[in-house]
C-alpha cells in the first residue's frame, strides 16, 4: 500500500477572530438578577461580554473569524483541504458546521468535521491539524473555535450566566519543510470522565450547569503540571514563554494557573475581561487580539492550556506567526 | 513530630499573603476569613489547596465552609495530624 508524505512540522500561518457588536455589561445583568458589577468582577474577572443576536448564528460566526483567518494568511480558499470547527455548541447534531462554513467561505470539497472537546476544544482540534499536516493527510488546515454560548445559558442563573459569552476564532495550520521552522508544539492530552458531573447540560431543553467550587479547585490542583509537561515535552523553559494563554474561564483560575507555572516572563492573557467566557473559541480569540494590539512578536513562543467539561485539558506551545 | 499551633499559624500566614495577598502579620487566630481578612470561598479553595502541599492534609469543600476563623483552620490542621 502506498502511504502519504507528510512534512517535517506544521506552524500557524494567520489567526482571525470575530465578536458579535451587542455586548452586555455586569449593570445589564444586575438589573434582571441578584448580582453586583463588583461581585462579578471579583470572583469571575468579567466586566463585559460579546452575545449574539438572535439571528446571528453559530456558522456566521466561524464564517467571519475563519474568512480573516484565510485572507491573513495569503491563502486562497482553493489552498485549504480540510476545516476543523472546534465547538460545543453546534446548531444542530447534523449538518455539522464546518461543512457549511467552508461552502460559505468558497472552499470547495474539503474534508470537514467539528470537534467537541468543550473548552479544550481549540488545543484538541490543533493538535489533530498539525498531525494531519505533519502525516500529509493535508496540507492546509482551516481550523475555527466558535461557540454560541448564550443559547445554552439560563439567563435566570447568577452563577453562570455572568460567565458565558459568544465568539470565535480561527487560525490556518500549515506545513513548514525544516523542522526548526515548526510552530506547534507536541499536545499533552488528558481527561477525567468520573468529572463529568461538573459542568454539564442535563437535556436538550437544558442549560449548562457548573459545580463552580469543584472546578475551580480542580482546576488550580490539576493543571500546571499539564503546562508544565508541554513546555517540556516541546524544550521550551517557562521562564522563555513570551506568553501564556490559557482558557478564558475564569480570571482567578487563571491568575491561579499562572503562578503556580511560574513563567516570569510571560503576558498572561486576561481577554475573558471583555471576551467573557467564549469555550473554544476563547483561545484563538484572546491571541487573535493580542496581536493586533501588536502584544507579541513573531516567532514569540506562547503556551496554550484548553481545559473543561469533559472534564478534558490539553496543552502545547506554538510560536505566533 | 507535629507541628505546634505557632507553626501551623506561619505557615498558614505565608500561604495567605501568596494566594490572597493579606500581610502574615495581620493573619491571627481570632480573625474570620469572610468578615476581617475579606477573603471569599474562592480564596478559601486555594487556601485548601496550599495547606494541602504545606502540611499534608486535605481539607474537602465540604469541610472548608465550615472553617470561619484562622483558629478553625488551625484546629482542623492540628486534629488532622499535620507532622514537620
Amino acid at each position: 500500500m502506498r502511504l502519504t508524505e507528510g512534512s517535517a512540522g506544521a506552524r500557524i500561518l494567520a489567526f482571525g477572530d470575530y465578536q458579535p457588536s451587542r455586548v452586555v455589561t455586569n449593570d445589564e445583568l444586575a438589573a434582571t438578577v441578584d448580582t453586583t458589577d463588583e461581585w462579578i468582577r471579583s470572583r469571575v474577572g468579567i466586566a463585559s461580554r460579546p452575545i449574539a443576536g438572535p439571528d446571528e448564528t453559530l456558522a456566521d460566526m466561524a464564517v467571519a473569524a475563519g474568512g480573516k483567518a484565510l485572507a491573513a494568511s495569503g491563502l486562497s480558499p482553493e489552498d485549504i483541504d480540510l476545516v476543523i470547527v472546534a465547538t460545543c455548541t453546534p446548531e444542530a447534531p447534523i449538518p455539522n458546521t464546518a461543512a457549511t462554513v467552508a461552502r460559505r467561505l468558497g472552499i470547495s470539497a474539503p474534508g470537514a468535521y467539528d470537534l467537541n472537546a468543550a473548552c479544550a476544544g481549540f488545543c484538541y482540534a490543533l493538535a489533530s491539524a498539525s498531525d494531519a499536516v505533519r502525516a500529509g493527510t493535508a496540507r492546509h488546515v482551516l481550523l475555527i473555535g466558535a461557540e454560541k454560548l448564550s443559547q445554552w445559558v439560563d439567563w435566570t442563573d447568577r452563577s453562570t450566566c455572568i460567565i458565558f459569552a459568544d465568539g470565535a476564532g480561527a487560525v490556518v495550520v500549515g506545513p513548514v519543510a525544516d523542522p526548526a521552522d515548526a510552530g506547534i508544539g507536541p499536545v499533552v492530552w488528558g481527561s477525567a470522565g468520573d468529572m463529568a458531573d461538573k459542568i454539564y447540560i442535563p437535556d436538550r431543553n437544558g442549560f449548562i450547569i457548573q459545580e463552580g467550587q469543584a472546578v475551580f479547585r480542580w482546576a488550580t490542583t490539576a493543571l500546571h503540571p499539564v503546562a508544565k509537561e508541554a513546555c517540556e515535552r516541546a524544550g521550551v523553559d517557562p521562564a522563555e514563554l513570551a506568553a501564556f494563554v490559557p482558557h478564558q474561564a475564569n480570571l482567578r483560575i487563571i491568575e491561579a494557573i499562572a503562578r503556580r507555572l511560574g513563567a516570569p516572563q510571560a503576558v498572561v492573557a486576561d481577554d475573558i475581561v471583555t471576551a467573557g467566557n467564549t469555550s473554544s473559541a476563547s483561545i484563538p480569540l484572546a491571541i487573535s487580539r493580542m496581536l493586533e494590539r501588536g502584544e507579541l512578536a513573531s516567532g514569540a513562543p506562547v503556551l496554550l492550556l484548553g481545559f473543561g467539561a469533559g472534564i478534558c485539558y490539553a496543552g502545547q506551545v506554538i510560536t505566533v506567526p | 513530630m507535629a507541628m505546634t499551633d505557632q507553626e501551623i499559624l506561619t505557615g498558614l500566614g505565608e500561604i495567605i499573603d501568596e494566594v490572597a495577598g493579606v500581610p502574615a502579620d495581620q493573619v491571627t487566630p481570632e480573625k474570620t476569613f469572610v468578615d476581617d481578612l475579606d477573603i471569599d470561598s474562592l480564596s478559601m479553595v486555594e487556601i485548601a489547596v496550599a495547606a494541602q502541599d504545606k502540611f499534608g492534609v486535605e481539607i474537602p469543600d465540604d469541610q472548608l465552609k465550615d472553617l470561619k476563623t484562622v483558629q478553625d483552620v488551625i484546629d482542623y490542621v492540628r486534629r488532622s495530624g499535620a507532622s514537620a
